[in-house]
């Protein structure tokens, strides 16, 4: 498992590179063209997944001490967590539609005023990392049902309980690239 | 394996344990999963091989002679990309990796079973959508490297493509996990790191490459299907993108790859040469530290396949000295192979004969790598069929060369009876002298500035 998560940090990784890359060539461009990011929203979601990363931790915690109602509960509180992400950056995401802050071809200047000829450039690597980012969101959901399903019928006690845990990581993971992603697009400059 | 409960009953192999096209695609046991790789590879392997056929006939005549341009570039694109995707990187991982790493450290099965047959489907999946793109799309022309930016350019089915591959490269990484797992948590007693048979060093350092190299040409190839669904403009200068980045991240990738190809052959090698000198091998460290070496300096070289593509030449003369590092722990695995020769009673059965053509092969493969590896030369030979004769030195006359070797030598285990030895000799003889025919003329043909994929030289 922890062998896996080191491929998913190589995934992004590349796409991190491509990040540097680009910011190294227009430093101005990435200042122009943060501002046009929510950082209010940014900041909520950042907060939520960390509350949903505690959560998840619990529910491990929990599964360990032989409370599997407990762990569901907890892992519940996850999903909803997950969700309220998801929510807000469906908004966001509205947001950049309307404004034409689209990736590359679809990029256009004259609805949002951004001067930079390269600015397209940022959202298409916003677009990429944040959806790539939100695709894992989904993946992670999705174990986390899985897990909790498997808890209601009963398949965890504290001398089995490696799904969760590693359902924990999973998810561990996740936040943990957004936490990454949040200060490099949003609060850079 | 077999069941023995009661000491009446028949002996029952896994071959013969259940009946039926159903048991087989649904099963769990390392060793079948190993089988159906073999068959598929093999399938892929020939398809390709006639590919490289259709190629060789266009070149009888300097004019046009089976085929127009367009379809030449087809057709070399698909050689290239199924060669590589579809048979070779799975392969000897797939197959014999699979059939033999449990046997060999002691456990009943791989870590994770159902993972293994997963990641089986995925490469069936991956080989189905790229066959799909090839006869009911319109094809691949880009060469196997999909550089950018014709890759975003031409009319083909690149897309349908390079999700073959992300899909492929998954079954890659998701079986290299399995063998970590299994190498690290289900060796039995006694069977210490010091104790492993090489074969089996030789698949961990594969491993780790495809576990760590593999993610990068993942996301390569989704941002280059972005690129051309959503015009993301990454890779492309006129939205402010970069095409060279691609080459950095595709070879980032592609050449930890080359030794993901080549270093279970390495490791088959290590195998055969002690078995038929009748002594044990000469250096068992040295060997198999010399896999892991391979495998971290592999990612640091990538920069030798862009010494013409303008990048600084500060950065031309670290790669190039980077890339002459990897011939020293390649030397000393040649260097104790022909030590374990030295003295030994030689019997050249059909897999030393095999194995002595890798050791020939793969030293001409290599030491023309150092041809390649010295920038001035490069800059003589980029693009021309020494290139060509280079890697398939490397991967036909290495991997190729020692999968056979590896087939012939656990045929029995694997199936059950000997291979017959007469006809397997003649079968090695026709491919050595056929493949050095093929392929040694074109060391001179690219020294003389032959350049490669051209299919009319007039």
């Amino acid at each position: 498992m922890w062998l896996f998560l080191v491929t998913e940090v190589m995934l992004f990784g590349g796409l991190f590179v491509a990040y540097i890359i680009f910011r190294n060539l227009y430093p101005e461009m990435y200042h122009e063209a943060h501002h046009h990011l929510n950082k209010v929203m940014g900041a909520i979601n950042t907060i939520v997944l960390i509350f949903s990363s505690w959560t998840m931790a619990t529910a491990v915690g929990m599964a360990q001490r032989n409370e599997p109602k407990k762990s569901f509960r907890y892992m519940a509180v996850t999903i909803v967590c997950a969700c309220v992400f998801l929510v807000i950056k469906f908004f966001e995401y509205e947001h950049k539609f309307h404004e034409g802050l689209l990736p590359g071809g679809y990029f256009d200047a004259a609805k949002n005023g951004l001067t930079h000829p390269k600015a397209d450039l940022f959202f298409s690597l916003y677009f990429m990392m944040t959806g790539l980012h939100g695709l894992h969101v989904l993946v992670g959901m999705s174990l986390i049902v899985w897990v909790m399903w498997r808890t209601k019928r009963g398949d965890f006690n504290s001398h089995y309980y490696t799904p969760v845990e590693m359902s924990g990581l999973y998810w561990h993971l996740v936040d943990l690239i957004w936490i990454y992603l949040f200060p490099l697009l949003y609060l850079i400059g | 394996m077999a069941s023995t409960t009661h000491d009446d009953q028949e002996y029952v192999d896994y071959i013969h344990e259940s009946k039926g096209i159903w048991s087989w695609m649904t099963t769990l046991d390392h060793k079948r999963i190993g089988i159906m790789y073999l068959v598929t590879t093999m399938i892929f392997f020939t398809v390709a091989g006639f590919l490289a056929v259709a190629l060789r006939l266009e070149h009888w005549t300097p004019q046009q002679t089976i085929m127009g341009a367009d379809t030449y570039n087809k057709v070399f694109t698909l050689h290239g990309a199924i060669m590589v995707f579809l048979f070779i990187i799975p392969s000897i991982p797939g197959s014999l990796a699979n059939f033999l790493l449990p046997l060999m450290i002691g456990a009943k099965d791989v870590a994770f079973p159902r993972l293994n047959l997963f990641s089986y489907y995925l490469y069936v999946i991956g080989a189905v959508m790229a066959c799909w793109a090839i006869l009911f799309g319109q094809g691949v022309d880009t060469g196997w490297t999909f550089y950018t930016p014709y890759s975003i350019k031409t009319g083909s089915s690149v897309v349908t493509v390079v999700f073959a591959v992300f899909i492929a490269g998954f079954s890659s990484i998701l079986t290299g996990l399995n063998f970590i797992a299994t190498i690290h948590k289900l060796r039995a007693p006694g069977m210490t790191f010091h104790r492993m048979p090489l074969f089996v060093w030789a698949t961990y350092a594969t491993s780790i490459l495809q576990v760590l190299a593999t993610p990068v040409i993942g996301i390569t190839m989704v941002l280059l299907a972005m690129e051309r669904i959503l015009k993301i403009g990454i890779f492309d200068a006129k939205l402010g993108g970069d095409p060279i980045l691609f080459q950095h991240f595709f070879w980032f990738y592609s050449h930890p790859a080359v030794y993901i190809m080549i270093l279970p052959g390495m490791g088959i090698i290590s195998e055969l040469i002690p078995v038929f000198s009748r002594k044990p091998i000469f250096g068992y460290r040295a060997i198999a530290y010399s896999s892991l070496a391979i495998a971290a300096i592999s990612f640091l070289v990538w920069g030798h396949h862009m010494f013409v593509s303008g990048q600084s030449d500060l950065s031309n003369f670290i790669f190039s000295l980077l890339t002459v590092l990897v011939a020293v722990p390649t030397a000393i695995k040649i260097f104790n192979w022909t030590s374990t020769l030295y003295k030994g009673s030689i019997r050249l059965t059909t897999p030393m004969l095999y194995a002595l053509g890798f050791v020939f092969l793969f030293s001409i493969g290599g030491l023309t790598g150092l041809f390649l590896a010295a920038l001035s030369v490069d800059v003589h030979l980029t693009e021309t069929y020494f290139i060509v004769a280079h890697f398939h030195y490397v991967m036909m006359g290495g991997t190729v060369m020692a999968m056979l070797g590896g087939f012939h030598y656990w045929w029995p285990k694997m199936f059950g009876r000997m291979v017959p030895e007469g006809p397997s000799r003649i079968g090695w003889f026709f491919v050595f002298t056929g493949f050095n025919v093929v392929f040694l003329p074109q060391f001179w043909l690219g020294s003389h500035g032959m350049p490669r994929r051209y299919y009319n030289l007039r």
